[in-house]
């Protein structure tokens, strides 16, 4: 049985929240923000998770992650609004045993 | 003034379909849609990505669906109101509607089926200053017909499949056509990068990159943009900027017509017919919600079906409408043509 682990997230009115995630569900941070309802629908992964829109940007505010920005998510980022150096998509983040304390910001609406 | 059975808002997999379902039941229809072509999403967002879970079709690219779905519906000839948005509606005493765009298009229906997906398609306009100004005075943020830009200079901006593509089929157009992206790289189908690449190479799209427009200029159209490439600004002479940074929805007009909204979607019945809080008007597929909705094309071909039943009572009160199978019944198209199963013979084979 896989582990859930701890994901700490700013929705876009400066509430933090700690929430459970688990990693044996193929989730990525788009649609585990989705689960718990953290940002309105419609407004976070219009494009489906194809790192197409950016309505899921985050920064990261920690060095929990690992990854680097993909090809896909660079193009994307160049092109958004809001956009910092921590700036991540957060459909092109899967939730793994390894982002276990990952802490974010969701970033305003494009 | 246009005249239809149902009136379509949105022309996305769910709104073409409706069409079908529409014509089985001799109701025609009429589509208003924002963009310039039918599609929704798939023609706009991904027409070269495959979908996976349309019942029958292993894998289809979501530009093949939507090319599909149009040779279906061609029998029932549905009307088009192409890059406009539906704005305000009125409902008349005889229970039709009255549906008017931005550009003043008046469409007159019995029933008015909302497919709208996640809203109208808006693009996504660069933070440059006065651009708003210059908009239809050489600003435009979409391709609606290439004609415009005949002969003309044309920069484009952006890194995507729109700009790649636009690039390449308005050098044959254009009398000089130029690209701008803030990297070196583009995304996109392989054979676009590798075609605008030859372009490049021929001389006929002249490409800067990483750059960036920064500001624009031109007294009452706009007659020439400034660049920033390296630290290094540069100024261009042009017609026409085209900035292709992809668009985002927003529900829009739709909004304040009094329908019940919960979560940017639309409040529907669902254990009967995807009917809103206002008889007559339906909200189908991903632009509706209610307990369970997923935002999946297959279920707004499933909405759509049931909706044209309920819409079939509603012009009909009291008819008894029976289901047909279309393998029994065939199909009778608007245009005079028919499709239907081959007979099977019957013959003693000696």
């Amino acid at each position: 049985m896989s582990q859930d682990v701890t994901i700490i997230i700013t929705d876009r009115k400066g509430v933090k929240h700690e929430v459970q995630a688990p990693t044996d569900m193929n989730l990525n941070l788009m649609e585990l923000i989705r689960m718990y309802e953290l940002a309105e629908e419609g407004t976070i992964g219009v494009c489906g998770g194809m790192a197409m829109c950016a309505s899921c940007q985050c920064y990261v505010l920690n060095d929990v992650l690992k990854t680097e920005r993909n090809d896909d998510e660079e193009a994307m980022l160049s092109e958004a609004y809001h956009v910092k150096d921590d700036s991540r998509l957060g459909c092109q983040i899967p939730i793994t045993a390894e982002i276990d304390g990952l802490t974010i910001e969701i970033a305003p609406e494009q | 003034m246009i005249e239809t059975d149902i009136l379509i808002i949105g022309a996305g997999p769910t709104g073409l379909f409706t069409v079908f379902e529409a014509g089985l039941l001799k109701l025609k229809c009429h589509i208003i849609d924002a963009l310039p072509q039918p599609g929704g999403q798939l023609s706009e967002l991904y027409p070269k990505k495959p979908i996976y879970d349309i019942p029958g079709l292993p894998d289809v690219l979501a530009g093949d669906l939507v090319n599909n779905l149009m040779e279906q519906i061609k029998q029932f000839q549905p009307g088009f109101t192409l890059s406009e948005t539906a704005e305000t509606i009125d409902k008349l005493v005889d229970g039709t509607f009255i549906v008017t765009t931005n550009k003043g298009t008046k469409h007159q229906a019995k029933a008015i089926a909302i497919a709208g997906g996640l809203g109208t398609f808006e693009p996504r306009k660069p933070e440059i200053d006065r651009i708003s100004f210059y908009e239809e005075k050489g600003v435009e943020y979409f391709v609606k017909d290439p004609e415009l830009f005949r002969d003309k200079k044309i920069v484009i901006a952006g890194g995507g499949d729109s700009a790649l593509d636009w690039s390449i089929f308005l050098a044959d157009v254009a009398s000089e056509v130029t690209l701008i992206h803030r990297r070196n790289e583009f995304r996109g189908a392989l054979d676009s990068v590798e075609k605008l690449q030859e372009y490049k190479k021929m001389g006929l799209v002249n490409l800067i990159t990483p750059a960036e427009v920064i500001s624009l200029h031109g007294e009452d159209h706009l007659n020439a943009i400034t660049i920033n490439k390296d630290g290094n600004q540069e100024t261009i002479k042009t017609d026409y900027f085209i900035p292709l940074f992809g668009l985002t929805p927003k529900l829009g007009a739709i909004a304040n017509w009094g329908l019940e909204i919960e979560k940017n979607a639309i409040k529907v019945n669902n254990a009967l017919d995807y009917q809103t809080n206002i008889p007559g008007i339906y909200a189908i597929g991903d632009v509706n919600t209610y307990p369970g909705k997923l935002k999946l094309i297959l279920c707004g071909f499933h909405e759509a079906t049931l909706m044209c039943q309920s819409v079939y009572q509603r012009i009909n009160p009291g008819k008894k409408y029976v289901l047909k199978y279309t393998t029994v019944s065939g199909v009778d198209g608007f245009d005079g043509t028919r499709k239907e199963a081959e007979k099977a013979v019957v013959k003693s084979i000696e």
